[in-house]
């Protein structure tokens, strides 16, 4: 099966740490590393920060465009690996082995086949 | 249903449904064969007896009528092929394992809700019907049967494995069925007056689950705790309400009333647990159920003990419900004193504000210590707090003992 990993965390303004230096990181590395070698992961990226990000609707054959992310949380989208393995819990596994995980989240939603 | 209808459905509904489910990959195809099964022996069993095995006989049954099902289903083509492998006819084929336990942990799987773990438990395994399950848990029939449904679909959307986990995850998921199966005994256990019998037969269900678990995971030391500390709870049902449906406490109650066949074998399961030498929390409240099963009258406990228990059990489980157990026992074993310097240190941590237990054992204390006013101002608090009726007019009563007191 294929999952999305969404890593993410909470949209801290306290830290100027960005989602390319998390990822740019040994551990992250590591994992992108383990889990290529594994032949798991599919592909991922890294997200520049919500406040680059624009919102677009439709709406009546109008365009409308809002600064931002869609959904205004707290906890927002840093980067996304997809991965393909056995079941759910060789997914969470690898979630878990995520470095992001274990200060942010990771959220595991199989891809529709 | 008949009575031998009856027996085969209790004893036999959950393997049933675990080997459809595990031949065919289909939860829902799964149950409503089996409830075919159940059906189709209703009518047999009556007219031609009943068979030698009827678990084989309800499987192969079920296993049938999915072969049909399936044949008149296009997109059942697949698992067909797989189902075809075996066998057809009346007996069933020898290599049927028990799917049982791969069904129990797939239903407290962690990735599910809590409460869909347990509703799926009892609907898969112990074969509980929707509404009753609704019924046991207070909630409305379609809030039950979505949740039901939300779990099934949450299983086969996101590739939950049917299967026993590999030991690196086994530890966590053990204790995730086990999870499960309190909470069942427990919603029983606490059901009383007041409540349905739907819900007191959830304890029974527990153990039955409990045993069914022990049997297929030998040598797991907290699954023998959990059905001992079950069994030892259970041997103290008939003495727990009085007839006019007014709350016991334990050191009330009758000890006549108790089981001993119950007490005898909570007791010998418990010391086999402690014997393979991996104690854990289960195994430690199953010890403190014992000391108090074992005890001949109420003044004859061995409170020390039971303190120390406690102590060991709050390594396992650091909670405050905990800590304040412990405290009951110190009161018990060295006075109601040190026994109340620890729940005021409780109550000062705010960790139980709301919980009507704790303002409830620091009347008992204080009552104790003939400090009447104050118990009175600590029962009225644990009245407002108390949920069920039989705890609330056990504290009225209390409190009307006390304020006669002073």
């Amino acid at each position: 099966m294929r999952y999305l990993l969404l890593i993410g965390g909470e949209d801290d303004q306290t830290t100027d740490a960005t989602s390319k230096d998390v990822c740019d990181a040994a551990d992250a590395m590591a994992w992108t590393e383990e889990m290529t070698r594994r032949r798991v992961l599919l592909t991922g990226e890294v997200l520049r920060p919500p406040s680059d990000a624009t919102t677009v609707r439709v709406r009546d054959g109008e365009v409308l465009l809002a600064d931002g992310p869609f959904a205004e949380t707290k906890e927002q989208m840093g980067g996304f690996s997809v991965i393909e393995c056995a079941n759910l819990d060789e997914a969470l596994e690898i979630a878990a082995a995520h470095p992001v995980a274990r200060y942010g989240m990771v959220e595991v939603r199989p891809i529709w086949e | 249903m008949n009575e031998a209808v009856a027996a085969a459905f209790r004893d036999e509904w959950g393997q049933v449904v675990a080997t459809l489910i595990g031949l065919t990959g289909d939860w829902d195809l799964a149950e409503e064969c089996a409830q075919d099964a159940f059906v189709a022996a209703t009518d047999r069993w009556a007219r031609d007896g009943v068979p030698r095995k009827p678990g084989a006989w309800l499987t192969t049954t079920a296993r049938n009528r999915a072969l049909d099902r399936l044949r008149r289903d296009k997109i059942g083509a697949v698992k067909l092929r797989e189902l075809a492998v075996l066998p057809v006819g009346d007996e069933p084929p020898p290599e049927i394992a028990d799917d049982r336990l791969r069904l129990i942990f797939t239903c407290a799987h962690p990735a599910l809700a809590f409460d869909a773990r347990v509703a799926l438990t009892l609907r898969t395994l112990a074969g509980l019907t929707t509404p009753e399950i609704a019924r046991a848990f207070v909630v409305p029939e379609a809030t039950m049967a979505q949740r039901l449904v939300r779990a099934k679909r949450k299983i086969r959307n996101a590739g939950i494995p049917y299967r026993v986990p590999p030991a690196e995850l086994l530890p966590a998921r053990v204790s995730s069925v086990l999870g499960v199966l309190y909470l069942l005994f427990n919603e029983g256990y606490a059901a009383s007056e007041g409540t349905n019998l739907v819900r007191q037969n959830l304890s029974a269900e527990a153990i039955r689950l409990a045993r069914v678990l022990v049997s297929l995971l030998p040598g797991e030391p907290e699954a023998e705790g959990l059905l001992a500390l079950m069994l030892l709870h259970d041997a103290r049902r008939a003495s727990r309400v009085s007839p006019a449906g007014a709350l016991v406490t334990l050191d009330d109650q009758d000890r006549s009333l108790w089981s001993a066949s119950g007490i005898a074998a909570g007791l010998s399961l418990l010391e086999t647990a402690l014997r393979r030498g991996a104690p854990g929390p289960y195994q430690v409240q199953a010890a403190i159920a014992a000391c108090h099963a074992s005890a001949p009258t109420a003044a004859a406990t061995d409170w020390a003990q039971i303190a120390s228990l406690y102590g060991e059990l709050s390594k396992f489980v650091p909670s405050p419900v905990v800590a304040l157990n412990r405290a009951v026992a110190v009161a018990m074993a060295e006075g109601p004193a040190a026994g109340l310097a620890l729940v005021d240190g409780l109550a000062a941590s705010g960790e139980l504000a709301g919980y009507h237990l704790l303002p409830a054992t620091r009347a008992d204390l204080l009552r104790r210590l003939s400090r009447h006013a104050e118990a009175a101002d600590a029962y009225r608090t644990a009245i407002e707090l108390a949920t069920s009726e039989p705890e609330k007019r056990y504290l009225t009563g209390r409190l009307a003992q006390v304020s006669a007191a002073h």
